[in-house]
C-alpha cells in the first residue's frame, strides 16, 4: 500500500479520464454531467490519497528512507528508472495539486461546452502536474513536465476567452522554449556524470564533480543557466513573464486558477529540487542575480498590477509579484546566517504554497463576478464596445449588494497584500527577512512591495465594492452554495497558515535543511 | 499560579473582543439590532480585567506584572515567540483601551441607532479592539507589528464604513496606505535589530544593546531605531504622514474617538514607549523634532477649519506631536503620561462633537434639509442652552486640553514643555525651535479649542430653524460624555500623593517611573534637567494658555476683533490661506507623488505589454514567421517547384515527344525494332 | 556454290524482302505474306546449318517442319483476325485499326 501510494496519485486521474470513454459511447456527448462526476469523484479520491500520504508522512525522512519510495528499473539501457518519492520539498506541493484540482472541477461545473474533452484533458493536466512534483527522476519529470503542457493548451485554448488562440499558442510556444532548454540540461547532466543516470538522487553526489568545459565555459555553468532558463520561464522570473498575463486572462477560471496556483511553482520548484542541490556551486555564484530579480519581480509585478483595469490581469500581475518574493527568499539560501538562510528558504516554499492557495482564491472570485456581469473590468477601456462608457469605473458600490462574496474577496485582497493573521504575511516577511541577512539593499528596495501590493488590491476593491452602488448591478446575486464549496476551504486553509503556521514549517523544515547544508557546503 | 490566572486573564483580555468579532460577523444577521448586548456583554468582562491588572499598577513594582511567551513557529534555528509583557504601562494602557472602547460601545448603540449595517458595525469595534489589545500586550516587536498591521486593517474598515460614500472610501484607502509607508520602515527597522541584536522580543533587544551589540556601530542603531519609529509616524500620525487622520473623520464619530483620538494613534507613541530604552540620542533627536514640527504645524492648520471634526482631528494631530516631542527629548514618563490624560479629553471631545452631530443631523433630519453640512460649525452656535451636558463636558475637556490648571492636560502638558525646555538648555543652538513649537502650539491650541467651543455654544444661533429643532442626545450617549469629561480633572492622576493642581506627583509618577535608556542617553541628566525646567515651563505655560484664550474670546466671543479682517490681513501674503489648505501637503504629495506614480505604473504597464511583450517578445514570433516565410517560399519556389518539378517536366517532355513515335502503327515499331537490332549489330561488329 | 555462304545470302534476302513487306505494307494481307518470308527464310537457315554441320541429326529439319506448321497456324489465326478487322473497320489496311492509339 505504502509504495503504492504514489503511483496512484499520479495515475488515478489518467484512469479517470479513461473511464470516461466507454460513456461517451454509451452517452454520447450531450450528457456532461456523468463527466463532471467521474472527475470529481476522481479528484476528490485523489485529495484522499493526498491526505492520507500526508497523514503518514514523516518529514525526518530523505527520499532514500521514506516508506513511499517507488524505484523501477524503466528503461534499462539507458538506466531511466521509475523513481517516485516524496519528501518536505513535494509534499506541500503534492496538497496544494490534489486540493486545488478538485476545487477547481467543482469550479467547473458550468462547463458545458464539450464536457468530455474539458474534463478528461484537466485530469490528465493533473496527472502531468502530480508526476512534476513526484518524479525523482530527471527524465521521467521531464515526460511529466511535456505531459502537462499540451492539455494545457487545449484547456486554453478551446474554453478559454476570445484571444484563446493567440494565448493558448503563445504559453505553448514560450513554455517548450524552455522545455528545450532544460533538455539541453538534462542530457548535459546525463552524459557528463558517471555513472550516466537521470537519478536526481544520485546527481546529487555525482554533478559536484562535473569539471569539462564547452567553449571555454565551465558545462555546469551552462546546465545552471539552461535550467535556470526552463524554470524562469515557467515562475515566470522577468523578463520572462509576459505570457502570464495573457495566459490567465484567457484561461476559464478554474485553469487560471490551476496556472496560478501550480504550474508557476513548478518554476521554483525546479529550481529547488534539481538546480539547487545538483549545482551547489552556481547557486552561490548566481545568489545575488536571483535575489535581484526577484525584487525586480516584485517591484515590476506590483508597479504593473496598479495599472490594469481588468481584473484578472491584475491579479496575474500580483502573482508576478508574488512569486518574486519566493525568488528572494531562495537566494538567502547562501546567507551567513543560520536563521537567515532558514527564513529564506522555508519562507519560499511557504509562500509557494501560501500564493497557491491566495491566488486560487483570487481567480475563482473575479470568476464568479465574471460569471454573473460577464466582464471583469475594473475601468471601461477606451475601446469599449459602448463608447459612453469607456473610461468609466464598470462596477462600484457592489459590496452592499453582495455582502457575504465581498466579504470573501475583501479577505483575498487582504490575503494578498500581506495582512498579518493571512497565511501571505508570514512566507513574505520570513521571505525579506531572509533576504535581509544577505542582500540588505535590495530587500529595502524589495519591501517597497509591501506597500506598492497594497495600492493595487485596495484601488480596485475601492473602484468595484466601496462608493455609490451602480445602478446596472442593483439585481446581481451574491455567492451560491456551490461557488462557497470552493471558496471556503482555502479561506480556511489561509486563515489557519496565518495564523499557525507550525504544521506547514514542521514538514518543509528537514528538506529546507537539507538543501541549506548541500548549498553552504560549497561556500 | 498567581502568574497562571494573570495568563488566563490576559489571553482573555486579547480574544474576548475578537469573540464579540466573531459572533458579530457569523451570526450578525440573526441577531440583528441586538448586537450591542453581545459586544457590552464581552467589551464589559474586557474591562473588568483590564481594571484587575490596572489594579496591580498600585504596587508601583518596577517587575512586570506578567511575562510570558510561547513558540509560534520555527524552522529550527529562525523561530518567532510570541507572548504577553504587561507591566505598568500596559496596564494603565489596557484600562485606557478597555475604557474607552467599553464606553464607545455604550454611546454607538445610540448613535449608530437604525444604522443598515448595526451589527458589522459592532463587530468592526471588537475586531479594532482586540488588536488594539494585542499591540499593548505584545511582548515583541514582531507581535506589536501583526497587531498594528491588523489595527490598520480594522481602521481601514471602520473609517470606510459608510463606504457609499466616495469620500469615506477614499479616506480609508489613504489612511491604510499611509499607514503602511510608515509600516514598511518599522519592518526593515526590525529587521535590522534582528540581525544584529538576534532576537525580537523587546526585553531581548534591550538586553542585547546593553551587552553591546551595537557596541562598534551605533549609527546602525540610530537608522534601526528610526525606522521602527517610522511605524509610529505612520500610526501616531506624524508629519509627514499626518495626511491620513483628517481623512479619516469621514468615519462614524464614535470611532474618530475611539481610534483616531485615544487609541489607535497612540499606539505609535505606546510603541515609541516599548522600545524607548533602545533609542540612541540622536535617533532621539530626530523623533523630537518629527513631533515638534507636527504639534505645531497641526495646530496651526486647525485655527483655520470650520468642520467639528476636523478641528478636532488636527488638534490630535498636533498633541500626537505633543508626545512623540516629549519622548523624544527623553521625558519618557510626560510622553506616555500626556498619551492617559489626552486619551480621556479627546475622547470625551470628539464624543461631544459626535453628540452634537448627531443633534444637528436629526434636526436637519426634521427639516428635509440634506445640503447643510451637519458638521460645518458655521451653522451651529448658541447651542450651550439646547444641550447643556454636552457643553459642560465639552467644555471641560476642552479646559484640560488648553492647559488650564486643575485640569489633567494642564499637568501632562506642562510635564512634555518642561521636557522640551531643558532639552534647550542641555543642546542650545537649534533645540530652541523644541520649546517654540511646544509653547507656540500650547497657544494655538488654547484659541482655536475656544474658537470652536464659542461657536458652536455661544453666540446666536446661525439658523433658527435648525436651532429649534436641536435636542439633547439620549443617557446613552452623555453618560461617557459625563465619565470622560470627570477623568479630565487633574485630581484623579494625582491621587493618592497630593491634590495639589499644580504638582503631578500621585499614583501616575509612581508607576511610570523613568526608564534606563541603554543605548547612551543619561536619563539622570535628564530628569534633573526636568526638574529645573518644571517652574519656568509652568510658568510660560499658564501665560500662554491665557493669551490663546484671551485672543479666542476677543475674536469670537466678544467679537472686538474682526476674525474676517485679520483672515484677510493675514492672506496678503496668503498665511491664512496657507493654513486653510493644510500647508497644501496633500496637493504636493497628489501632484509630486500619487499623481506621477499613477502614471509611472501607467506607463510601465505600457512598456510592459504594448512594447516589450507585443513588440518584443511577440517580435521573435513575428521574426520566426518571417523567417519560416521565406524558408518555406525557398523550399517551394526553389526546392520544391524547381528541382523536384523540373525532374517531373523533364521526364514530361520527354513522354510528350516520344509519344509521337507511339502512333499505333506497328510496321513504325518493327521499323525501329529491325533499326535497333541493326545498330547493335553494327556496335557489335566494332568489338 | 555448295556452301553455307549462299544459302545464308539468300535467306538474307528473302529474310530482307519479307521485313520490307511487314514494314511497308499497309494491307494486312500481304503483311502476312511478308511474315511468311521471314519465316521461310529461317527455314532455310535451318536447313542450311543442319546440312553443313552446324546441328546434330536431324534437328534442323524437326524445327523447320515445325515452323512450317506453325506458319500454318498462324496464317490461319492471322487470317481470321483481318477478316474480323474487315467486319469490324470496313478495311484490311492495318492504319485503320488504330483503336490503341492515345
Amino acid at each position: 500500500m505504502e509504495s503504492s501510494i504514489l503511483t496512484l496519485l499520479i495515475f488515478l486521474p489518467v484512469a479517470g479520464a479513461l473511464l470516461m470513454l466507454p460513456f461517451a459511447k454509451l452517452y454520447g456527448k450531450e450528457n456532461p454531467h456523468i463527466y463532471k462526476w467521474i472527475a470529481l469523484v476522481t479528484t476528490s479520491l485523489q485529495l484522499v490519497l493526498a491526505w492520507v500520504l500526508y497523514s503518514n508522512f514523516n518529514p525526518a525522512m530523505s527520499i532514500a528512507e521514506s516508506p513511499f519510495t517507488v524505484q523501477l528499473d524503466w528503461i534499462t539501457h539507458f538506466n531511466i528508472q521509475y523513481y517516485l518519492g516524496v519528501d518536505g520539498l513535494s509534499m506541500p506541493m503534492v496538497l496544494l495539486t490534489a486540493l486545488l484540482s478538485c476545487i477547481c472541477i467543482i469550479a467547473s461545473w458550468n462547463i458545458e461546452k464539450q464536457a468530455l474533452g474539458y474534463f478528461s484533458l484537466f485530469l490528465l493536466l493533473d496527472a502531468g502536474m502530480m508526476g512534476v512534483f513526484l518524479s525523482m527522476d530527471f527524465f521521467l519529470f521531464y515526460i511529466f513536465w511535456e505531459v502537462m503542457l499540451l492539455p494545457m493548451y487545449f484547456l486554453i485554448g478551446i474554453w478559454g476567452g476570445p484571444q484563446r488562440m493567440y494565448a493558448a499558442i503563445k504559453f505553448f510556444l514560450y513554455t517548450l522554449f524552455g522545455s528545450v532548454f532544460m533538455l539541453l540540461a538534462m542530457l548535459a547532466l546525463y552524459y557528463y556524470s558517471d555513472p550516466h543516470t537521470f537519478s536526481l538522487i544520485t546527481l546529487i553526489q555525482t554533478a559536484g564533480s562535473i569539471d569539462a568545459e564547452i567553449w571555454g565555459m565551465s558545462v555546469k555553468y551552462l546546465i545552471w543557466i539552461s535550467l535556470f532558463i526552463g524554470f524562469a520561464i515557467k515562475v515566470p522570473v522577468f523578463p520572462f513573464h509576459t505570457w502570464l498575463p495573457l495566459a490567465h486572462v484567457e484561461a476559464p477560471t478554474a485553469i487560471s486558477v490551476i496556472l496560478a496556483g501550480v504550474l508557476l511553482k513548478m518554476g521554483t520548484y525546479g529550481l529547488l529540487r534539481i538546480s539547487y542541490p545538483l549545482l551547489p556551486s552556481e547557486v552561490v555564484n548566481f545568489s545575488y542575480i536571483l535575489a535581484v530579480l526577484g525584487v525586480i519581480n516584485i517591484i515590476w509585478g506590483a508597479v504593473n498590477a496598479i495599472a490594469q483595469i481588468d481584473m484578472k490581469k491584475m491579479v496575474a500581475y500580483s502573482s508576478v509579484s508574488h512569486m518574486g518574493y519566493v525568488l528572494l527568499g531562495m537566494a538567502a539560501v547562501v546567507s551567513e546566517s543560520p536563521e537567515g538562510a532558514q527564513a529564506g528558504l522555508n519562507g519560499a516554499l511557504m509562500q509557494m504554497f501560501n500564493h497557491g492557495t491566495i491566488t486560487a482564491m483570487l481567480f475563482l472570485l473575479v470568476g464568479m463576478i465574471y460569471e454573473r456581469a460577464h466582464h471583469r473590468w475594473i475601468i471601461f477601456p477606451q475601446d469599449y464596445k459602448q463608447p459612453e462608457l469607456a473610461g468609466q469605473i464598470a462596477f462600484g458600490g457592489i459590496g452592499a449588494k453582495v455582502p457575504v462574496y465581498t466579504a470573501f474577496i475583501a479577505m483575498a485582497f487582504f490575503a494578498g497584500l500581506g495582512l498579518p493573521a493571512m497565511s501571505g504575511f508570514i512566507s513574505e516577511a520570513m521571505c525579506f527577512i531572509g533576504g535581509f541577512s544577505v542582500f540588505r539593499t535590495l530587500t529595502i528596495i524589495g519591501t517597497l512591495g509591501i506597500l506598492l501590493n497594497a495600492i493595487y488590491f485596495l484601488r480596485a476593491y475601492q473602484r468595484i465594492f466601496l462608493g455609490p452602488l451602480n445602478e446596472v448591478y442593483k439585481d446581481l446575486t451574491d455567492i451560491t452554495g456551490r461557488e462557497l464549496i470552493t471558496i471556503i476551504p482555502l479561506a480556511i486553509i489561509v486563515l489557519w497558515f496565518g495564523v499557525y503556521p507550525a504544521p506547514l514549517l514542521n514538514m518543509i523544515a528537514p528538506a529546507m535543511d537539507g538543501i541549506i547544508q548541500i548549498v553552504q557546503s560549497v561556500i | 499560579m498567581m502568574d497562571n490566572s494573570n495568563l488566563t486573564l490576559a489571553l482573555l483580555n486579547l480574544f474576548l473582543p475578537l469573540l464579540s468579532f466573531s459572533i458579530l460577523i457569523l451570526f450578525g444577521k440573526k441577531i440583528g439590532d441586538k448586537a450591542h448586548l453581545v459586544s457590552l456583554v464581552l467589551i464589559g468582562g474586557m474591562l473588568a480585567i483590564a481594571i484587575r491588572f490596572f489594579s496591580n499598577v498600585f504596587h508601583y513594582g518596577a517587575e512586570p506584572i506578567l511575562e510570558t511567551s510561547i513558540q509560534w513557529f520555527t524552522t529550527g534555528k529562525f523561530s518567532v515567540d510570541l507572548g504577553f509583557l504587561i507591566n505598568n504601562v500596559a496596564a494603565i494602557m489596557l484600562l485606557v483601551v478597555a475604557l474607552i472602547s467599553f464606553l464607545v460601545h455604550l454611546y454607538s448603540v445610540e448613535y449608530m441607532k437604525d444604522d443598515p449595517r448595526y451589527s458589522r458595525y459592532f463587530a468592526f469595534l471588537g475586531i479594532f479592539t482586540f488588536s488594539m489589545n494585542g499591540i499593548v500586550l505584545a511582548d515583541s516587536l514582531v507581535m506589536m507589528y501583526i497587531f498594528w498591521e491588523l489595527v490598520g486593517l480594522s481602521s481601514y474598515l471602520l473609517i470606510g464604513f459608510w463606504f457609499e460614500k466616495e469620500s469615506a472610501a477614499n479616506a480609508s484607502k489613504k489612511a491604510f496606505l499611509t499607514n503602511r509607508v510608515g509600516d514598511i520602515g518599522m519592518f526593515i527597522g526590525i529587521m535590522i535589530l534582528f540581525f544584529e541584536i538576534g532576537s525580537f522580543q523587546i526585553s531581548g533587544l534591550i538586553e542585547g544593546v546593553q551587552n553591546g551589540a551595537f557596541s562598534g556601530d551605533m549609527t546602525l542603531l540610530t537608522i534601526a531605531g528610526v525606522l521602527v519609529f517610522m511605524g509610529a509616524v505612520g500610526k501616531s500620525a506624524q508629519f509627514p504622514l499626518h495626511i491620513w487622520l483628517p481623512d479619516a473623520m469621514e468615519g462614524p464619530t464614535p470611532v474618530s474617538a475611539l481610534i483616531h483620538a485615544a487609541t489607535m494613534v497612540a499606539a505609535g507613541v505606546y510603541m515609541v514607549v516599548r522600545i524607548f530604552p533602545i533609542l540612541t540620542p540622536d535617533a532621539l533627536e530626530i523623533i523630537a523634532y518629527v513631533g515638534g514640527i507636527t504639534a505645531l504645524i497641526a495646530a496651526i492648520i486647525a485655527i483655520t477649519q470650520n468642520d467639528i471634526k476636523r478641528v478636532l482631528a488636527y488638534s490630535t494631530v498636533s498633541q500626537l506631536g505633543y508626545m512623540i516631542m516629549a519622548l523624544g527629548v527623553g521625558a519618557y514618563q510626560a510622553g506616555f503620561f500626556h498619551l492617559t490624560t489626552h486619551a480621556m479629553f479627546k475622547a470625551c471631545l470628539f464624543l461631544c462633537s459626535g453628540s452634537v452631530i448627531h443633534a444637528m443631523h436629526h434636526a436637519l433630519h426634521e427639516l428635509k434639509d440634506h445640503d447643510t453640512d451637519p458638521q460645518d460649525m458655521r451653522n451651529m452656535g448658541g447651542l450651550r442652552d439646547k444641550m447643556p451636558i454636552t457643553f459642560w463636558a465639552m467644555f471641560i475637556s476642552t479646559l484640560a486640553i488648553s492647559g488650564v490648571p486643575f485640569f489633567s492636560g494642564f499637568l501632562s502638558k506642562d510635564a512634555v514643555l518642561a521636557g522640551s525646555l531643558s532639552y534647550y538648555h542641555h543642546h542650545h543652538g537649534w533645540s530652541l525651535f523644541l520649546p517654540i513649537a511646544g509653547f507656540g502650539a500650547a497657544v494655538i491650541t488654547a484659541f482655536y479649542m475656544f474658537r470652536l467651543i464659542f461657536m458652536t455654544f455661544f453666540g446666536n444661533s446661525q439658523n433658527k430653524d435648525i436651532y429649534s429643532h436641536v435636542h439633547e442626545s439620549p443617557f446613552k450617549m452623555t453618560f461617557p460624555l459625563i465619565l470622560l469629561a470627570t477623568l479630565s480633572f487633574a485630581i484623579f492622576f494625582t491621587l493618592p500623593s497630593t491634590i495639589n493642581p499644580f504638582d503631578s506627583h500621585g499614583w501616575f509618577t509612581h508607576a511610570v517611573p523613568m526608564v534606563e535608556n541603554v543605548a547612551g542617553l543619561n536619563m539622570h541628566e535628564v530628569e534633573e534637567g526636568l526638574h529645573h525646567a518644571h517652574h519656568s515651563a509652568m510658568m510660560i505655560s499658564l501665560a500662554v494658555a491665557g493669551i490663546g484664550i484671551l485672543m479666542a474670546i476677543l475674536f469670537y466671543l466678544s467679537k472686538s476683533i474682526d476674525a474676517k479682517k485679520v483672515a484677510n490681513t493675514l492672506n496678503k501674503v496668503k498665511l491664512y490661506n496657507l493654513s486653510f489648505n493644510k500647508f497644501y501637503i496633500d496637493e504636493i504629495y497628489n501632484i509630486l507623488l500619487y499623481k506621477p506614480f499613477l502614471a509611472f505604473s501607467w506607463l510601465c504597464s505600457k512598456l510592459d505589454w504594448d512594447l516589450y511583450d507585443q513588440k518584443f517578445i511577440d517580435g521573435w514570433g513575428w521574426i520566426t514567421i518571417k523567417l519560416s516565410d521565406k524558408s518555406g517560399e525557398a523550399d517551394y519556389n526553389w526546392l520544391d517547384q524547381k528541382i523536384v518539378d523540373g525532374c517531373g517536366r523533364l521526364t514530361q517532355y520527354f513522354g510528350r515527344n516520344l509519344k509521337l513515335t507511339q502512333n499505333g502503327v506497328v510496321q513504325n515499331y518493327l521499323l525501329g525494332g529491325i533499326m535497333g537490332l541493326l545498330l547493335l549489330i553494327i556496335i557489335f561488329q566494332q568489338f | 556454290m555448295d556452301s553455307l555462304q549462299s544459302y545464308l545470302t539468300i535467306a538474307a534476302m528473302l529474310f530482307s524482302m519479307g521485313i520490307y513487306g511487314v514494314v511497308t505494307r499497309k494491307n494486312a494481307i500481304a503483311i502476312l505474306m511478308g511474315i511468311e518470308l521471314i519465316l521461310n527464310s529461317a527455314n532455310i537457315n535451318f536447313i542450311a546449318f543442319n546440312r553443313f554441320g552446324g546441328m546434330q541429326n536431324l534437328d534442323g529439319h524437326v524445327f523447320s517442319i515445325f515452323v512450317i506448321v506453325l506458319a500454318a497456324a498462324e496464317a490461319a489465326v492471322a487470317l481470321a483476325i483481318v477478316i474480323n478487322l474487315f467486319k469490324n473497320v470496313g478495311s484490311v489496311d492495318v492504319d485503320d485499326a488504330d483503336l490503341l492509339k492515345g
